[in-house]
């Protein structure tokens, strides 16, 4: 938790002021992506979750984290990726967005990694349309890649579609 | 902004508002000059606040206005023309400061020399009227230096006398000398006191003819104070409460003695409060959750202050919910003024009588009716009462009444809105509405007076011949009906003609905190809010109370009328594979929205709780059937159903058309005895029509190509049998598409359709037949619902279906006395011949095998004849009736065999068996023939 930055690290933001981006890693269906750390609030295990009838595919459902209620996005689903098969425990990353909290429904947690923004690369050209509207870039790792997830664009978008 | 400027801004504002009501109450009673002084006071305040803000655009307005007010102090007449140019003042006061705010501080350009040039000819004219000279020179000399150099008398210290006014002082003066000052009076309230007390003393003065010396005093009084608001916020938030409160008390001791009803307060910050009322939530939430534990260890020592703290927090929660409710006068503030405008706009004498300004309700549902509640009056002013002229040729004063009341009732708030004018004009909005195509002249026609009043909440509907600057634009009424149900409120109308209009509001007293029903609904929990809960119906498909269905759609039948269902799980799209649980048997929420009554079908009804409401995610607010969320005792988060949504989403126009009609209060009400259920209709022509409702089995509709025709008629496949359909007269329209409405007349196992043109209404009248009639089909004329209606015979129809209905009918309590057991493995002949043997007059029981049949009558069952199929899997009809007849106790029971084997042979084998007679399957009459005559001996040694 050297430097923080105070500018937005993720995504379209290149004018960050700090030459490094700390991430949250995540895996969903096998891949690892990474989230600005300053966006995550706490990491928890969602439980007793109440569906929402109605709701866009992507929603999970609501689930009371601490007197709050917190609204569970399936990122599987948001990512089009087959639901997990079996049972295995489930884990969630809190953010906020527009002054309410969210809970991303991630498969699991795992390191806080910082990395140098020069290693951020571009999507790339062909990557999967739904995957490219929530990537804000992709970092080399050794042995395999991280997929930046710009929070802002994973719930902006969702909103998008509902007044749309 | 800074907090000084939006401090500033809020207690401004307040301060307008005021003075806008006294100012009111003063062009009434231009001598009371304790009101004077509250005007002149709060108009000082802002004059002087403004100028130490550095605002001097206000400044010089606020100073003019006040200049003509000392005239009025000083004895000018009051007219209503000085009034209403310091209200046209006030007016562009607030402007400007509805400017400043979106400006975030900044003063709008901007020249009110037109305002000030008028208010000084004024002052002028005022001071002529005194005709004393020596006053003129004051007033001028004030307002030309209000004009330039605002603040400069601020400083000048009590003991002053006028002449050092003219001593100018710059703003940064002015700025050190209040810091320097500011300690103290901030430590020693009784240097406030003091200038509290010149300033009174200064008014007194004033009364008494020495103006000049007591205005300066109420000004650096005013000036103090001013500054004692400012101030402190910058340093200690508590001490400027402190000073706010100080200084409200002080205004409700000088002031009026009834009081504005903000005083006696501080001010609080939504937020703040809202945060709170989160936090208290929590603490509640935790509570239980605590008591959960303690609830499973017996013997817990936590188990007492558990208790206590219990006790507590729930005094906390009604103590943070006291701090949204606010009184609705605060809504009512406005109308004062604006009733007066009126009335000088359309030549109108209006009084406005204002009861229960004190009844609390929360600030969230005060905002919402602040509005309507405006837009009512508006209407009431320009609508209802009439010009004075007309008034006193009906026999009235001419001054109209609007009174306006609010009192609590239950959960919720009633507000009323009466005047006493003319009263809604019938035949104004009838012509309107045909106009506007939202009902036919016919429909009207059938329409009470108090059916027709409810169009004018239809959106675009006015019945304000011109359009007036007041209203008449056809955006109001639906508008406050829309906003009204939205809070879930209602709104009713009553009207007499010559008399007035009584508008009635009913509102839940907070939004925040709702009494929940929760319920079980494939699996989910959902709360809704027990406002719009009439009752709870347990539907079984065996029980008295069970869900019908008219092509597909489920209704109830409950007190004789028919209520719409909807199951909550179709609703929201939950629906579960339901094995082994029909979808008949749970509950019934039995729901009211406005006018539109509904029942929502849950599985599981659980316990009532108090709930609080959350809003519901950015990303699930488009899901019109909830209306937030929240989390309930047990930690669990849980859904509240948004009846309005529901309402919406059922969308039953007719359903809401149907109870319009029928006064929604009836559905909580019991049944009129005196009063019979009757089903009106259209057939053939316009003229409404009825039946008792307790005749007709079922309304149906039938796609016309269901309809079928058949030997000469029209029938329809109806609940696996075949319905005959009678037109009620040549005249019914044979419909080419779409649906044809149909009144189903069911009797002993046949059913009949008399088809009409339309099912318009199920009314409770009175059943009083005035004339007879000796058309066929026609008992005679009633008048129901105000119109002559003809009463149709039913027993004219029913023959017209089944020539034997009541012949059969003679016979049919010693025929349905005779059990007869049918038995086929053919589902398709078990249904086709079942109502047949039915409509025969048996009680019929089927089986699908001679097994089932054997079983059944082993088991003691008896029957007085059997019918039996020939060719059935296993054991075949040969054999069934063989057995039979080994059994002394099926010796003499007739047996009929039925078979599609109709050979000479098979017929001597079913002889040899022991059938007394054989008859082929679809040789229907036949069948029927030989049960009649098996049966009629056996009935001949009965009777």
């Amino acid at each position: 938790m050297s430097t923080k930055d105070t500018t937005v690290p993720g995504a379209a933001d290149n004018d960050a002021r700090s030459d490094t981006t700390q991430y949250v890693t995540v895996v969903i269906g096998g891949q690892l992506f990474g989230l600005p750390i300053h966006k995550v609030h706490d990491v928890f295990v969602p439980e007793s979750m109440t569906r929402v009838p109605l709701s866009a595919p992507e929603i999970a459902g609501v689930l009371n984290l601490r007197g709050r209620i917190v609204t569970a996005i399936n990122m599987r689903r948001r990512l089009g990726v087959p639901p997990r098969e079996g049972k295995s425990g489930i884990m969630a990353v809190g953010i906020e967005y527009r002054g309410e909290s969210y809970g991303l429904i991630i498969d699991e947690v795992g390191e806080v990694l910082t990395l140098e923004n020069a290693g951020r690369e571009a999507n790339p050209a062909n990557l999967d349309r739904r995957w490219a509207e929530i990537s804000g870039g992709v970092h080399r790792l050794s042995g395999q890649l991280m997929v930046i997830l710009d929070v802002e664009r994973v719930l902006g978008r969702m909103l998008d579609q509902i007044a749309a | 902004m800074d907090d000084l400027l939006r401090e500033f801004l809020t207690e401004t504002n307040e301060s307008l508002d005021v003075v806008d009501v006294e100012l009111v109450k003063f062009e009434q009673e231009p001598n009371n000059a304790r009101i004077l002084d509250n005007i002149f006071r709060l108009v000082h305040t802002i004059k002087g606040t403004c100028g130490f803000l550095g605002l001097p655009r206000l400044e010089a307005l606020a100073h003019a206005a006040e200049t003509l007010m000392g005239k009025f102090r000083e004895g000018a007449p009051v007219n209503s023309d000085a009034v209403s140019l310091i209200l046209q003042t006030i007016d562009r006061i607030k402007g400007i400061l509805a400017e400043l705010e979106a400006l975030e501080g900044d003063e709008p350009k901007g020249e009110d020399t037109d305002l000030i040039a008028q208010l000084e000819a004024m002052s002028m004219a005022g001071e002529a009227a005194k005709a004393e000279g020596k006053k003129a020179k004051d007033s001028k000399a004030a307002k030309k230096k209000a004009a330039e150099e605002a603040p400069v008398e601020i400083v000048v210290p009590p003991t002053l006398d006028r002449e050092l006014r003219p001593g100018e002082v710059s703003l940064e003066e002015l700025e050190r000398a209040f810091r320097e000052t500011e300690p103290e009076v901030h430590v020693t309230p009784a240097a406030q006191v003091v200038a509290e007390i010149t300033a009174a003393a200064a008014a007194e003065s004033a009364a008494t003819g020495v103006p000049q010396q007591g205005i300066d005093l109420a000004r650096v009084a005013a000036e103090i104070e001013a500054r004692m608001n400012k101030q402190p916020s910058k340093s200690d938030k508590t001490d400027k409460t402190a000073a706010l409160d100080e200084k409200d008390g002080e205004g409700d001791a000088k002031g009026d003695g009834k009081g504005s009803v903000s005083s006696q307060s501080i001010r609080v910050n939504v937020e703040t409060l809202e945060h709170l009322m989160t936090m208290v939530s929590e603490l509640v939430l935790t509570r239980n959750q605590l008591l959960e534990i303690v609830r499973r260890h017996e013997d817990s020592e936590f188990k007492v202050p558990l208790q206590r703290l219990s006790n507590v927090t729930a005094e906390l929660q009604e103590g943070v919910m006291k701090t949204r409710m606010q009184p609705i006068g605060n809504a009512w503030q406005k109308l004062p003024r604006i009733v007066r405008d009126l009335a000088q706009e359309l030549g109108k004498q209006i009084e406005l009588d204002m009861i229960g300004a004190e009844t609390e309700l929360d600030r969230q549902v005060l905002e919402l009716i602040k509005d309507p509640l405006t837009h009512m009056v508006r209407n009431s002013a320009d609508h209802g009462l009439e010009k004075p002229e007309d008034r006193k040729k009906s026999g009235k004063t001419e001054k109209g009444t609007i009174r306006l009341s609010a009192y609590h009732e239950g959960g919720h708030i009633i507000i009323e809105i009466a005047d006493d004018g003319r009263g809604l004009n019938v035949d104004k909005i009838k012509s309107k509405v045909i106009e506007n195509g939202l009902a036919s002249e016919a429909e009207l026609e059938k329409m009470a007076e108090g059916q027709i009043f409810k169009y004018i909440f239809a959106p675009g509907f006015s019945t304000a011949a011109a359009v007036t600057s007041v209203s008449g634009r056809g955006v109001g009424m639906d508008v406050v009906r829309t906003n009204i149900e939205l809070i879930g409120g209602s709104i009713d109308l009553k009207s007499t003609a010559g008399k007035g209009t009584t508008v009635t509001i009913k509102i839940p007293l907070t939004l925040a905190i709702v009494s929940t029903l929760i319920v079980e609904s494939a699996g989910d929990r959902f709360a809704i809010p027990q406002l719009s809960v009439v009752e709870l119906v347990r539907v079984q498909t065996n029980s008295e109370h069970r869900i019908e269905r008219i092509k597909d759609t489920p209704v109830l039948r409950l007190r004789n009328k028919l209520l719409p269902l909807v199951p909550l799980a179709r609703l929201l799209g939950i629906q579960e594979d339901r094995e082994g649980k029909s979808e008949d048997d749970g509950f019934i929420v039995v729901m009211q929205v406005g006018n539109v009554t509904f029942g929502v079908v849950v599985d599981g009804v659980f316990h009532t709780e108090e709930i609080v409401v959350k809003p519901m995610s950015k990303m699930l607010r488009d899901i019109t059937m909830f209306s937030g969320n929240t989390i309930l005792g047990d930690g669990s988060v849980i859904m509240i159903i948004d009846p309005n949504g529901v309402a919406g989403a059922i969308g039953t126009a007719i359903a809401a058309d149907l109870n319009e009609k029928t006064d929604g209060d009836k559905v909580r009400g019991g049944d009129d005895q005196a009063k019979v259920s009757m089903l009106l209709f259209r057939a053939g022509s316009p003229e409404p029509k009825a039946v008792p409702l307790s005749l007709v089995t079922r309304l149906e509709e039938f796609d016309i190509d269901k309809i079928e025709h058949s030997n000469g008629r029209d029938l329809v496949q109806y609940r696996g049998s075949l319905m005959p359909l009678v037109y009620l007269n040549h005249g019914v329209q044979r419909r080419m598409e779409g649906t044809q409405p149909m009144l189903v007349f069911s009797d002993a196992g046949r059913s009949m359709g008399l088809v009409v043109d339309e099912i318009v209404d199920i009314v409770e009248e009175k059943l009083d037949i005035e004339v007879g009639s000796d058309m066929q089909g026609v008992l005679g004329s009633a008048v129901i619902k105000g119109k002559a209606t003809e009463i149709i015979d039913i027993g004219h129809f029913l023959p017209l279906a089944f020539e034997d209905w009541f012949t059969r009918k003679e016979i049919s309590s010693a025929a349905l006395t005779r059990s007869l057991l049918f038995i086929d493995d053919s589902p398709f002949f078990r249904n086709m011949l079942g109502p047949v043997l039915k409509a025969a007059g048996f009680d019929v029981t089927t089986c699908a095998s001679a097994t089932e049949a054997m079983r059944r009558l082993g088991e003691g069952e008896r029957f007085d004849v059997i019918v039996s199929d020939i060719e059935m899997p296993g054991v075949n009809g040969f054999e069934l009736a063989e057995m039979l007849r080994r059994d002394a106790r099926f010796k003499t029971t007739p047996i009929i065999a039925l078979s599609a084997l109709c050979t000479p042979a098979s017929i001597e084998r079913g002889r040899q068996s022991g059938f007394d007679d054989y008859v082929a399957k679809f040789d229907r009459p036949g069948l029927i023939a030989a049960l009649k005559e098996v049966t009629s001996p056996e009935l001949g040694i009965a009777a």
